[in-house]
């Protein structure tokens, strides 16, 4: 799995410290192993945003304010979040167990302030994830986005952590030379 | 150049000489934590995606069945399983049954299981618990941990160190949950986001271990990678006996290099609260007395250890529970509810008409056993009381210590818990 360079999408903007249990309520943490019905729930325990999931168009942008995703660690909030069919995350900031998480998924996120401030809801965007460029159609602005560390870059081009893990898997089978 | 703890813990994991803030370091872990709700995807990711046959270490893994177990419904019960199954495939050594065990937070440090010195990660991210006990602990994703599961090593980002000093020692009622809710409120949800927080000073030499792990199960409240403090006295005798490993406690250096340094009077400190929807809405005790309640819960890794259920027996001794109110009383561990039988708690809360449940995480985060409903409002001696925490986003819920829940479940209305008890008796205060 590779991510797309560019991505274009409609916007959806939240406020500052939405938390795990607001992007998805921990009873719905039975469907752990199912992304599609967590996806359903996504951003529910947002008041005001019950039913959210069902108006996302596949390829929508999450545009959040400051330590988005804080609280718990469950790696269902970014999976809820894909599953609903948001292509990309934007934030000014994000909370570290969310922020690894998504990295680790090599789901795209993006830091940016200047966005996460100059970005209305409904907003048309067409992001450069490998320029770090935030290009707003509705407004006619441009926002830049923070650099994540080489090593973080890798893993989201990568696919994330699993294919790191295998490769590094692979490495220690040939070193002692067993075959599995 | 000096190292702070945290550094040092994470170069020593890295095999480096020493680490700076915002290094990527890849270390060797020490111990490793999953339970009912992050096991499964951990166990899956690691076995058909990562291509991982078995667990770097089965002996330094442990795995709780805490946080919707006993099985609240079908699907949790078959989370419980496929948690017991994983567990028993990798022969972790570790595993603690519906029963056995109760919450991860409260059950690793009373098994002895997370050391001094040591780098610790848990797929909870109250994980950061553990740094009461002088070692580095942090809250990981599923896919994290299935990393650990197969390498025996994770990636982490050196963090800045934030250092917390409280002088002097904190007053009569106060307790480490005020004083922690207190700098959540100075600093806010995200004040010390993807930092360490280093706990020091006159006022923790004063508190016992339980005290300590209240301290630094918040740490995330304020968005921390992680909470740690020194070793002492009171650490070496919480160990005694406990510890299942041989450790090398570790200190800052004089000259370590600190991002900021927060001093505070921990005698100035008042009872006081989170009001709703926020840990860091802070207010003190004063300004929400009279609150009208519709349940009072004492529970979770924050506040549910013995030293919590004690003085809460001691404020609930001869009371009865205010009609309208239900109280409910869940201890963190099997170990805790074992102790507080002996001890005549049970006896106690049962006669004031609470309701005595199973160790389990259940209410904390509105799994089960008295999750809130539309308008309710709720005093809770746990952690997080963000909109639809523990049930319904239009719940309100205040987090406090347990004697003012214990109190405050007796008058029906948020209460100084001097009001119900003269004095809290010697030894547990």
């Amino acid at each position: 799995m590779t991510v797309a360079k560019v991505v274009r999408g409609r916007t959806w903007k939240f406020g500052a410290n939405i938390d795990t249990d607001q992007i998805i309520p921990a009873k719905y943490a039975i469907y752990s192993l199912d992304e599609k019905e967590l996806g359903k729930h996504a951003m529910e325990g947002v008041p005001g945003r019950e039913g959210w999931a069902a108006q996302v168009t596949p390829g929508d942008i999450l545009v959040a304010d400051s330590n988005f995703g804080c609280g718990s660690s469950r790696e269902i909030a970014p999976i809820a979040i894909r599953g609903a069919g948001i292509s990309l995350v934007i934030a000014d900031s994000y909370a570290r167990i969310f922020f690894r998480n998504a990295i680790n998924m090599g789901y795209p996120i993006l830091q940016s302030p200047q966005a996460a401030e100059g970005v209305s809801e409904g907003d048309e965007l067409e992001v450069d994830l490998e320029e770090g460029i935030v290009r707003n159609f509705t407004k006619g602005d441009e926002y830049h986005c923070e650099a994540f560390p080489s090593f973080m870059n890798e893993l989201i081009h990568m696919g994330g952590l699993v294919p790191w893990v295998r490769k590094r898997l692979e490495e220690r089978r040939q070193l002692t030379g067993t075959h599995s | 150049m000096g190292m702070t703890m945290t550094e040092k813990i994470l170069a020593r994991g890295a095999g480096r000489e020493s680490v700076v803030p915002g290094d990527l370091v890849l270390a060797k872990i020490d111990f490793a934590m999953g339970h009912d709700l992050t096991i499964p995807p951990a166990g899956r990711i690691m076995r058909e995606q990562m291509g991982a046959e078995k667990i770097w270490d089965p002996d330094r893994v442990a795995v709780t069945q805490d946080h919707f177990q006993p099985a609240k419904d079908a699907a949790s019960a078959t989370l419980g399983r496929l948690t017991r199954e994983f567990s028993h495939d990798m022969g972790i050594k570790w595993y603690f049954e519906v029963g056995q065990g109760g919450i991860c937070h409260t059950v690793l440090p009373e098994h002895g299981l997370v050391l001094p010195g040591e780098l610790v990660v848990g797929a909870d991210s109250h994980s950061c618990t553990y740094g009461a006990l002088n070692n580095f602990a942090t809250g990981i994703g599923s896919t994290d941990l299935a990393c650990v599961f197969a390498l025996g090593e994770l990636w982490f980002r050196v963090p800045e160190t934030l250092k917390f000093v409280y002088h002097n020692r904190l007053k009569e009622w106060v307790e480490a949950k005020d004083l922690i809710l207190y700098v959540i409120g100075q600093i806010g949800v995200d004040g010390a986001r993807s930092k360490a927080m280093e706990h020091t000073g006159e006022a923790l030499r004063h508190i016992d271990m339980e005290a300590r792990l209240t301290m630094t199960n918040m740490a995330i409240e304020a968005g921390a990678k992680n909470g740690i403090m020194e070793f002492d006295e009171v650490t070496k005798q919480y160990l005694d006996g406990r510890a299942k490993r041989a450790y090398t406690p570790v200190t800052s250096d004089p000259d370590a290099t600190y991002e900021k340094v927060f001093e505070f009077d921990a005698e100035k400190v008042e009872l006081g609260v989170a009001k709703p929807m926020s840990p860091d809405n802070y207010a003190p005790l004063s300004e929400v007395a009279g609150t009208r309640l519709d349940q009072v819960f004492i529970g979770s890794c924050t506040n549910s250890r013995i030293t919590d259920l004690r003085r809460a027996a001691a404020v609930l001794d001869g009371h009865k529970v205010a009609p309208g109110v239900r109280l409910i009383i869940t201890p963190s561990s099997h170990q805790v509810a074992i102790q507080a039988e002996k001890e005549g708690l049970i006896g106690i809360f049962l006669a004031s008409g609470a309701a005595w449940t199973t160790a389990t995480c259940g209410a904390c985060l509105g799994g089960h056993m008295g999750v809130l409903g539309e308008g309710e409002v709720c005093l809770s001696t746990t952690n997080r009381n963000f909109p639809g925490r523990m049930g319904h986003p239009k719940a309100m819920v205040y987090l406090s210590n347990p004697a003012v829940a214990a109190a405050s479940a007796v008058t029906g209305v948020i209460t100084h818990p001097g009001e119900v008890l003269k004095k809290m008796p010697a030894g547990i205060a």
